[in-house]
Formats: structure tokens, sequence, C-alpha cells
């Protein structure tokens, strides 16, 4: 096949050639010559969105797979393999920016032998390399099929359930606990942020996110891929979607007038940094997709429904950055602005997500055209040797 | 018994005595320019802060209950049964949770360097050890920075509060703050004004996320059996219904034999 550059891969190639300068430079001369943090202000860009925004972008693998394997909505099945796929690169795409975050990257192991049971880091350690895992087992079958490895692919069509409640746990455990972690800091974290339900905002919002992705994600391939998910799949994700928007809405708005929040925003006791940021976020997540997707007119046209996720997407970006950055800068005294190293890194690895997704769709059977639906209908059939990869149609374009 | 320091910021002069005897301690660099330096770093464990003529120590408070060694994925900071708590570089990765988490931002960070260290006020833990008083308490002039038994510090604080009445802000700091800390203050000079966060919990900072974290252990079992459940109902009525197809058709099959 004949390369032809094309503007989306010029930009691509240009983020991920200043993100290879941007990783010289960071491991070369350490994070202080390379980042804009510093003592007051440890956890920047890197942590706020790489890894806190990362998975929880990621999290359309456990809600999907839970949707179709456990609660049995097979309609959605279509799109378990974008989700999964999308999952999988997330969290390997977390890792890596760990690497760069972590002061002495060679030591990311040490969690598995140093352990600290107390810790709310080394929890969320243990939950994303054990789900890291589950996730590439639930990508396998789809390596395994192209390559025709069927005794394998056997093995973890038998494990397929457990697996999937194993990773509804795990995801549960960690995409709270990411909220958990910042609730060791009262007296840091700003009060539009700081609330003893943390952890639940941040397991809910990562659900929401899950949702609005795969949304996202479907009309996004059928612009490059020429892929697109049926109409009804869609309108069905929307629907869920409004029902988590509404109960995160409501414990929000709970959660804030109980604490009094409200209250003195309205009295005007808060500075304006902060709370236009903070409106921003409920504007984003909240106020405009309920509104849009509360019209049934919207929630069943292709355009409402990917405007609706795209603005759940930024809110929640929004929020995620607002609790790790924004939250923490009037205890710090300072406003953080991530150096070029920092952008570009991020850019790098957003980057590299889109590249192996585009390669991975290209090469592997990810969407429902691809599936080799007789072989997946009745696994229970494929007792003798091959007669899975004799089901296997030829797979076009390879 | 857990020692402690008790810092009596009327007694103190301001000589910075206790800066460079911790400064060579720890074997760090110390001359004009640092001793000019007003904020804890990764090459200044300790500081004497000035207003007028009143002056203030800052420095780890070696928490009872340490929000630092709580989060710690590694277990690199570890509280002592003597009192100091200390830092196992071999073991931290420099995830600087321990910084973003301390309620006084007493963690620093070696940012110049490629493979950096967490530095902090270790209250001289091997000199606790052997016996001997920190290096600043032994360097002190005029006994602003006391070392002792916790207890006996805390009764002999309270003392000089109530002997005093109207000299000190009616408070021994570290007292309750996040549960107790190893380093107790007095002060004429409200606390806040240098700085240290006012309004800290009395509970150890560790309990709110321990609340959260000990209901793992009931939660993964519970969540296992739940979605086992949900999925066994979902896919058992498949099941049914195609068992009942399946037999249905047996019965039509044998009506069709008889016939
Ligand atoms: S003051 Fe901070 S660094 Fe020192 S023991 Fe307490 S939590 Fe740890
Ligand atoms: S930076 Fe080191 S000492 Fe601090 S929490 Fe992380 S691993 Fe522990």
């Amino acid at each position: 096949m004949k390369f032809r550059l094309t503007f989306w891969k010029a930009v691509l190639i240009a983020l991920l050639a200043a993100a290879a300068y941007a990783t010289v430079v960071r491991f070369a001369q350490g994070l202080g010559r390379s980042t804009n943090l510093s003592d007051q202000f440890p956890w920047g860009l890197w942590i706020g969105f790489d890894v806190l925004c990362g998975v929880m972008l990621a999290a359309g693998g456990f809600t999907l797979t839970a949707a179709v394997h456990i609660f049995n909505l097979q309609r959605l099945k279509p799109i378990v393999r974008p989700t999964v796929l999308t999952a999988f690169l997330g969290y390997v795409l977390v890792c890596v920016a760990l690497m760069f975050d972590l002061g002495r990257p060679y030591r990311i192991w040490h969690p598995l032998v140093m352990r600290n049971p107390h810790s709310v880091m080394f929890e969320v350690a243990y939950c994303v390399m054990l789900y890291t895992s589950v996730l590439a087992l639930e990508f396998s079958p789809i390596v395994l099929e192209r390559f025709r490895l069927e005794r394998p692919l056997k093995i973890i069509r038998k494990a397929l359930i457990p697996l999937v409640i194993l990773g509804v746990i795990l995801s549960t455990l960690h995409q709270s606990s990411l909220g958990t972690l910042y609730l060791i800091m009262p007296n840091k974290l700003h009060p539009f942020w700081y609330t003893p339900l943390l952890p639940v905002f941040f397991f809910l919002s990562a659900i929401a996110v899950g949702l609005a992705m795969t949304i996202f994600e479907s009309s996004m391939s059928a612009k490059h891929f020429g892929r697109q998910l049926e109409l009804p799949i869609l309108q069905e994700l929307g629907r869920v979607l409004l029902v988590v928007l509404a109960v995160y809405g409501i414990l929000r708005i709970e959660d804030l007038v109980h604490r009094g929040v409200l209250q003195q925003l309205f009295a005007g006791a808060y500075q304006r940094y902060e709370t236009l940021l903070f409106l921003l976020e409920l504007v984003l997540a909240l106020a405009a997709p309920l509104a849009l997707l509360a019209f049934r007119r919207v929630r069943s046209s292709p355009g409402g429904l990917y405007l609706a996720a795209v603005l759940v997407v930024l809110g929640f970006i929004t929020n995620r950055l607002n609790v790790s950055i924004t939250g923490m800068e009037s205890s710090a005294g300072l406003h953080y602005i991530p150096r070029w190293t920092e952008l570009a890194v991020t850019g790098g690895i957003i980057a590299s997500g889109f590249a192996m997704f585009g390669l991975a769709v290209k090469y592997l059977p990810i969407f429902p055209a691809d599936e080799p639906l007789p072989a997946r209908e009745e696994p229970q059939k494929a007792v003798g040797g091959n007669v899975v990869g004799e089901a296997i149609p030829e797979h076009a374009g390879d | 018994m857990s020692k402690a320091l008790l810092y009596d910021a009327t007694l103190c002069i301001g000589c910075k005595q206790c800066e460079q005897a911790c400064a060579e301690k720890n074997q760090l660099p110390y001359n004009e320019t640092v001793a000019g330096e007003e904020r804890q770093s990764d090459h200044k464990f300790t500081v004497v802060l000035s207003k007028g003529d009143k002056f203030m120590r800052r420095m780890c408070m070696n928490c009872q209950d340490p929000a630092c060694a709580s989060v710690c994925p590694v277990g690199a900071m570890h509280k002592t049964a003597a009192g100091p708590v200390i830092y196992e570089e071999s073991r931290c990765m420099g995830c600087r949770y321990c910084m973003v988490a301390c309620p006084f931002g007493v963690p620093k960070y070696e940012w110049s360097k490629v493979l950096p260290r967490v530095q902090k006020c270790t209250m001289c833990a091997d000199r606790v050890q052997a016996g001997k008083p920190t290096a600043c308490a032994e360097a002190c002039p005029t006994g602003a920075t006391k070392f002792g038994e916790r207890d006996e510090l805390i009764k002999e604080a309270e003392q000089r509060l109530h002997d005093n009445p109207g000299k000190y802000v009616n408070h021994v700091y570290g007292l309750t703050e996040v549960g107790g800390t190893s380093v107790l203050m007095l002060s004429s000079v409200p606390f806040e004004e240098f700085g240290f966060p006012a309004e800290l919990t009395r509970d150890p900072l560790p309990l709110l996320t321990y609340r959260v974290l000990s209901r793992i252990p009931d939660f993964v079992p519970l969540g296992g059996i739940l979605l086992g459940g949900v999925w066994w109902i979902t896919h058992r009525r498949e099941e049914v219904a195609a068992a009942e197809a399946q037999e249905s058709a047996e019965k039509e099959a044998r009506k069709a034999r008889k016939k």
C-alpha cells in the first residue's frame, strides 16, 4: 500500500515529533527543568489530564462489557470491540504517562512488592495494573481470531464472563478511588470540589463519559473509517446517558446545597477565577447536555447525540482538571500553567492513541462488518479443532 | 515512649542556630544565601521566620498519624515508635503524593536532579534512636526548641500557658491538630500569620481515606456475587426460553409420530 500524506497524518507526525523531543528533555534534564511543577504544585498536567482524564475516557470499556455480557443488552454488542480497544489503548497510555510523571520511573514496579494497603495510590496502582491485564485478555480474541489461534481463543471465551465481572469490579474500585485520592486534602482542595462524595462523583461521571465516548467514537469512525453504528444503538446509549447524567446532577446539586456552597456562591464569597471554571464545568458537563438530551428530537438525531456526547466529554475533562489543578491553586498560592514540554508529551500521547486506534481498525476485525459472526454467535458448537477457523470469513483489506 | 519537640516562639531570638545545626546534621550547604531563604526546600528542612520582633520555626511536624506515610503507595514514609517520621529513599518511586497530601506542605522534592529524592526533616531519627536530642534542640541557645518526652512536653506547655495568662495564644499547636504531632508549638502571634493552616481537624487525616478504603474487602465479593447474579438471571431467561422451545418442538414431533 502506498503511503499518502493527508492533513491529519501530518498533524499526527508533527505532534509525535514534538513529543519525542520533549521526551529527551524530560529524561535528560529531570522534572524540574522539563515541567512547571514545584514544591508548591507537585501534580500538574500529567496527573490531571493524562492520568485522571485518561482513565475516565477509557471507562467505556467496563460500562459496555457490563451492559452486553452481564445485563445481556445484545443490541449493543457491535460496539463492544471498538470500545474495549479504546479502553485498552487508554490504559496503556495512562501507564506511559505515569512513566513520565514519576520521579523515578524505573521503580514503577515497587508497589508490587512494597505494599501499603492504607494508601489509595497503592490501590489505584493495583487496580490499574490488573485491569489493564483484564482488558488485554478481553481484547485478545480479536488478535487471536486474526491469526486463527484456536486453542487460546476457546479458553478465553470460556473465561469471558468471570473476566468481565472482574473488570467491572476493578473499574468501580479505581475509577472511584481517583476521587478518593483527594479526600485526604480537606484543607487544600477548594470547597467547590472537595466533598466526601468525591469517589461517588468520580465513578458516576466515569460511566457517563464511557457512554459519551462510545457515541463520540462511533461518529468519528463514521467520518474517518467509513464505519458507523446503527442509529438505534446510539439512541439507546443516549437514553442511558441521560439517566446517568440526571442522577449525577441531582446528587451534585444536593451536595453543593448541603455543604452551603451554592448559598456562598450567590453571596459572592468566592474568587472570580475558581467560580468561572466551576460554572463552566457545570454548564458543559450537566446543564447543556441535559437540556439537549431532554428533547426527544435531539436524542434521536445522530447530530444531536454527537453534540451532547462531546459536551459531556469536555465537561468532565474540565471537572478532572478543576479537581486536580484549578481547585489546588489557591491553597498553593500560585497559578499553574504547564510548560511546553508537558503539553508536547500530552499531545504526543493523545496522538499515539489516535494512531494506534487507526492502525488497529485497519488491520484487525474491530468493526461489525469484520466480525466473524457464525463463530461468535455459537461458540458452544465450536468444539472440534478448527471449526472456528473455518467459520472466519476472509477479512477484506488484508 | 514517644519523643517530641516543644518550640516556644516567645523564647526564640531568631539566631538561626537551629537552621545551621540542621544543615550540618543533614549534610546540606549552609551560608548567607541559604540563611536568607524563607522557605523550606530540598536543601533547607527548617526555617526561622520573623515578623518584627516575633519569630516562628517551621519544619516537619512529625505527625502522630502522618498523612504522608498513609498515602505513600510503597511505604517509603514511616512513623517510628520513637516519634520521628522517616523516609526510605530506596523505596520511593517519586509519585509525590506525600507532598500533595501533607497538610503542612512539608515534603520537598529535588526538582533540579534527574533522579530526585523527597526531602524533609526526619527529626534526627538516628540521634533520637541513640538517645540523643535532635541537632536543632541541642544547638538552641535559649531553650526555645526543647527536646523530650511528648507527654511531659505537653504538660510543660500547658503549665506555661497557665502561668502566663495573656502572654500566649491560648493553644498548644500540635496537641490535637490532625490527631496530634510530635512537634508542639507555643506562640504569642496567631499561628496562621506564619502560614500554619487554621481549622485543621482533630481527626487524623488518614481516617478520611481509610473510611472509604476499608469498605473494599466487603465490596469485592459482594460486587462479584451481584454481577454474577445479574448475569445468571439475564441469561437464564434465554436458556429457559430455548429449553421451552425445544420441549414444545419435541412434543409436536411426538404427536406427529403418534398420528
Ligand atoms: S508534617 Fe507532613 S511530612 Fe511531616 S509527618 Fe506530618 S504529614 Fe508527614
Ligand atoms: S513520592 Fe515517594 S515517599 Fe512520597 S508518596 Fe510517592 S513513593 Fe512515597
